[in-house]
């Protein structure tokens, strides 16, 4: 009796184009699922305890970013505005609104308001804002159009190709340090390049792209 | 045996996948709550206890130049410009959308009161203005009481008052 009957030869066949395809399909997987929204978090807004809006309050208030984040030039995490911040205007104006309830119970029971996180790096990241306020990194450069953000969305991957993007050629990224939160800022004719700025700001990318500046 | 060792690597398998590539350690990050913690967060300084960096005595007012009244404007626009307007007249932002306005910084009132008056209301707030002793630093507290007073001598000077030099650019 024969071993291999003659349907064999389809049964070999099926299993290797099944194969193939299988290492294909997973292949594919790798390079595309990293990057899809999905995972990446893009655009993903998360509930808020208020649902707060930078579009209200910085491109209709002309308010400073640092009016809230108050730590943002001398730390290296920016901070949340504390219930005490909110409440300078919100004791006077939309005192009675249902929306900032929690707010006036955390006041009331002084107990802080706790807000969702947008970014967070893992925890083997070292990350510092201060230094790229200092050499004139716009906010907007990590966190999108922020002044048209109704509840705050992710704008960047913050994956480590993207940091490294910026590190190895900072210069079309950056600005005067006086324009750092303008939330709508465009270069203009007038505006130094960005050849001049990163002398002007001493950045120096030879050692940018190091592990140990971001892995300590 | 060959059983024992398919069902080892099959568990062994699932527990390295449970791993989160090192993304939470034990490093607290700030905002972070203590793993597994259900306590109020972050717990209250004691009422007695003092920043690290905290000055023993407030400092004292440094001499007005060029530089502390760069620093002066700044602070000014970010934190006291939505309600006071960027020439301190009262008329700000948040004044126009409902907040109640506050006075000029050009009546006879606040021109003739001493700048450790605007430190002062820095510090400890004024009426229902809230304290800004958690946005303003010290230092910074004296910056922006001494460009206050540059707005009130600009609100009040005439054309004679300016270098010769600068006139023609304002005629
Ligand atoms: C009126 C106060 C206020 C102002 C002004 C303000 N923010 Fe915020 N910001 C908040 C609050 C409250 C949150 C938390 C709620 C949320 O994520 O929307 C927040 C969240 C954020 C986050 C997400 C943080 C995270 O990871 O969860 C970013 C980024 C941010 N702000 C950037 C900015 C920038 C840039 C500006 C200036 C253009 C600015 N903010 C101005 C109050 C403010
Ligand atoms: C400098 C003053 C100021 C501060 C600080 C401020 N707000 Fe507001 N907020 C306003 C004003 C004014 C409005 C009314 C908006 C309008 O008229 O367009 C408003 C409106 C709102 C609204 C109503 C919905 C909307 O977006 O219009 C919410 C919710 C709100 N603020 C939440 C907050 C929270 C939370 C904080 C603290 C992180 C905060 N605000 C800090 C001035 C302020
Ligand atoms: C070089 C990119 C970059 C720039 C420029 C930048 N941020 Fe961020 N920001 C980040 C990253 C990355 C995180 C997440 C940090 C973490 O998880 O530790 C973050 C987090 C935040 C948070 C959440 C709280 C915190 O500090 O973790 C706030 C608020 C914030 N940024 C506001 C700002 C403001 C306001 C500016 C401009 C003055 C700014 N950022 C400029 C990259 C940037
Ligand atoms: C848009 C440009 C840009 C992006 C994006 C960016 N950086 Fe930077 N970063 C800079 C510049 C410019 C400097 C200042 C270099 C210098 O000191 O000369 C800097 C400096 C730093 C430093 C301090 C370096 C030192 O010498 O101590 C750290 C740490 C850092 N970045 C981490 C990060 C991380 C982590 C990310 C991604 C989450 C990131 N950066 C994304 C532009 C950027
Ligand atoms: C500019 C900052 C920066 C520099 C420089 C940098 N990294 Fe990273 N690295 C990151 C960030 C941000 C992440 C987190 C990415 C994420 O969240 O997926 C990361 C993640 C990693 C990971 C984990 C990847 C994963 O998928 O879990 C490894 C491994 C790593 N880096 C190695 C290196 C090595 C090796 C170097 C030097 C050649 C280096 N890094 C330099 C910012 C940096
Ligand atoms: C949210 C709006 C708001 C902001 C922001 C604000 N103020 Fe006021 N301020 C007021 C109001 C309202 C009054 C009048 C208070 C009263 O009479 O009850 C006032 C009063 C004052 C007075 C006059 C006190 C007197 O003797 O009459 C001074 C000086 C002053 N503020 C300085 C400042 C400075 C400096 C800042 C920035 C660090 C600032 N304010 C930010 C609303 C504000």
């Amino acid at each position: 009796m024969a071993i291999f009957t003659p349907r064999a030869n389809l049964f070999m066949n099926a299993a290797l184009i099944g194969a193939v395809l299988l290492g294909a399909c997973l292949l594919l997987a790798i390079r595309v699922v990293p990057v899809i929204g999905y995972n990446t978090q893009e655009r993903f807004a998360p509930e808020q305890p208020i649902p707060f809006s930078h579009k209200h309050h910085v491109s209709g208030l002309g308010l400073d970013c640092r009016y809230c984040h108050t730590k943002v030039e001398t730390s290296s995490s920016a901070g949340m505005p504390s219930t005490a911040i909110c409440m300078t205007c919100h004791s006077q104006v939309w005192r009675n609104a249902a929306m900032l309830a929690p707010d006036r119970q955390s006041l009331a029971e002084n107990i802080p308001l706790r807000w969702n996180r947008v970014y967070t790096l893992p925890d083997y990241v070292f990350f510092d804002h201060s230094i790229h306020i200092a050499k004139g990194v716009g906010c907007t450069e990590c966190h999108g159009p922020i002044g048209d953000m109704d509840l705050t969305w992710k704008a960047r991957t913050l994956y480590m190709s993207w940091c490294l993007s910026c590190h190895r050629d900072p210069a079309p990224h950056l600005r005067p340090r006086d324009q750092v939160t303008t939330p709508d800022w465009r270069r203009t004719p007038s505006t130094p390049s960005g050849e001049a700025l990163m002398a002007d700001y001493h950045v120096h990318t030879e050692n940018l792209s190091d592990c140990g500046v971001c892995h300590r | 045996m060959k059983r024992r060792s398919a069902i080892a690597l099959v568990g062994l398998t699932l527990a390295l996948a449970a791993c989160d590539n090192m993304a939470n350690q034990a490093r607290r990050n700030p905002y972070e709550l203590p793993y597994g913690s259900q306590e109020n967060w972050p717990v209250m300084p004691l009422a007695t206890a003092v920043a690290r960096d905290e000055p023993l005595k407030p400092p004292s007012p440094p001499p007005v130049t060029m530089a502390l009244l760069e620093r002066g404007r700044q602070r000014f626009d970010i934190n006291c410009s939505p309600c006071h307007g960027r020439l301190g007249e009262g008329d700000g932002m948040i004044v126009q959308r409902g907040f109640p306005r506050p006075p000029s910084y050009n009546i006879d009132r606040l021109r003739n009161v001493p700048s450790q008056h605007f430190y002062d209301v820095i510090t400890h707030g004024y009426g229902i203005m809230y304290s800004y002793a958690d946005r303003v630093e010290p230092t910074d507290r004296w910056a922006v009481a001494a460009y206050i007073r540059a707005l009130q001598a600009s609100a009040s000077a005439s054309l004679a008052d300016v270098p010769p030099d600068k006139q023609k650019a304002l005629q």
